[in-house]
């Protein structure tokens, strides 16, 4: 069969019908995965809570926080063990990654150490910044494990920048946007206890800096 | 036409990135471990057949002006099918290949097939010239990244091989890349050369 020929309408046409076909398919596709991939993200967001925290009975629904002005808010799942508070597992970022955003979720006990980490998104070079996924719990390396560390003893920064922390070799840039996405969990901890004590907070009717009413 | 011949060209008398050197972008910054080789290669693979296919079948419906816009929102509808479902179904390796999925669009070899070979043949003898430059692409990946994994990082699909303090950080970054990549176009030529 002879091709098409290029005229002006049998181009636009065809132009538009593979367009169209294209984006009918992608949508088709989108909706049909939509559930999974809402699903995948919900299962490693509670598998994240629950491995960096000691063990609770119950988590609290969630409270966002403003670690500072002008900036994204930060989301706090207080967890209590016998209707005590035992710890925060704080959803943090950092916009100053190499490739730019990292999502961190970081628990932190109640006297402000950190009790584990689960790096939930990254766009960080594989084999270099990505890393960073175990790099910081390593236990047999204290200069660059964070756990059990409180950013309100120790200089929270790379050694590079007079810190207390060993960065990952060749992945500087990825270090500083992690341990920064940390100190922010940290800080956002320390402004919610100093709002409202231990006891069991009411449900959530935040106001804009997730401080209950 | 030979579609064992077909399919067989593309593994390694004309592997797309050890003879044609196509795609390397993606093949340096893919490879510094060997399961993400794998992966990027399964799915470079479904799109390559895929887009193949359709492209086979639409060639005479497509007026030769507008040729490389179409192909390239085939090849792009393909390769967003292919993110998706891994988000679904596969979010670990969703996870560790990250920004080189539709990176695939671009994948000069994608292309470079749909102009050269599926616009110019039929649909079967276009599926199986995707198969076979898919799966040689998927070899030399996993190859490579094998290699550099194994030098730089000492571990072999995540399992640790040597300690890390005897490992090579060269193969890990680019130029280790670029170094294992060229002996092993070198020693392609040689096999290819011994075997006219």
């Amino acid at each position: 069969m002879k091709q098409r020929e290029s005229t002006f309408t049998n181009m636009v046409v065809v132009l538009l019908v593979v367009t169209l076909v294209s984006g009918a398919l992608l949508g088709f596709v989108h909706q049909m995965t939509g559930e999974a991939i809402e699903q995948a993200r919900s299962k490693a967001q509670s598998d994240a809570i629950a491995s960096v925290l000691p063990s609770f009975d119950e988590l609290a629904p969630s409270i966002k926080i403003l670690p500072e002005e002008g900036a994204d808010s930060v989301e706090i799942f207080p967890a209590y063990s016998a209707g005590k508070v035992v710890g925060y597992a704080v959803k943090s970022y950092s916009f100053n990654g190499f490739s730019g955003f990292i999502s961190v979720m970081a628990g932190v006990d109640t006297l402000g150490n950190f009790t584990g980490y689960e790096v939930l998104e990254h766009k960080e070079t594989p084999g270099l910044g990505s890393k960073m996924g175990a790099w910081f719990k390593n236990s047999e390396k204290e200069g660059q494990c964070v756990i059990g560390k409180n950013p309100a003893s120790a200089n929270f920064t790379v050694r590079k920048d007079g810190g207390d922390i060993d960065a990952i070799t060749a992945s500087t840039i990825t270090s500083r946007a992690f341990l920064e996405a940390l100190r922010r969990a940290h800080q956002s901890v320390t402004l919610l206890r100093e709002n409202s004590p231990d006891e069991k907070m009411p449900l959530p009717a935040a106001g804009p800096t997730g401080m209950p009413q | 036409m030979n579609q064992i011949k077909n399919f067989t060209k593309g593994l390694l008398r004309e592997n797309p990135i050890l003879v044609l050197v196509l795609g390397t972008c993606p093949t340096l910054g893919v490879t510094s471990s060997a399961a993400n080789g794998l992966g990027m290669g399964l799915a470079t693979t479904f799109v390559l057949a895929m887009s193949n296919l359709v492209i086979s079948l639409v060639k005479d419906q497509i007026p030769d002006k507008v040729r490389i816009p179409s192909f390239i929102v085939i090849i792009a509808a393909f390769v967003t099918v292919v993110e998706l479902v891994m988000q679904a179904y596969t979010p670990g390796l969703f996870k560790s290949l990250g920004i080189f999925i539709p990176l695939i669009v671009v994948n000069c070899i994608v292309l470079g097939r749909a102009e050269a070979f599926a616009s110019k043949n039929g649909p079967l003898s276009s599926i199986v010239d995707g198969l076979g430059m898919g799966l040689g692409f998927t070899g030399a990946l996993v190859v490579l990244g094998s290699i550099r994994e194994l030098l730089g990082s000492g571990t072999l699909f995540n399992i640790r091989l040597y300690p890390e303090n005897y490992t090579t950080l060269l193969f890990v970054l680019a130029p280790g890349a670029f170094i294992v990549l060229g002996y092993m176009i070198a020693m392609v030529q040689k096999i290819n050369k011994a075997k006219k």
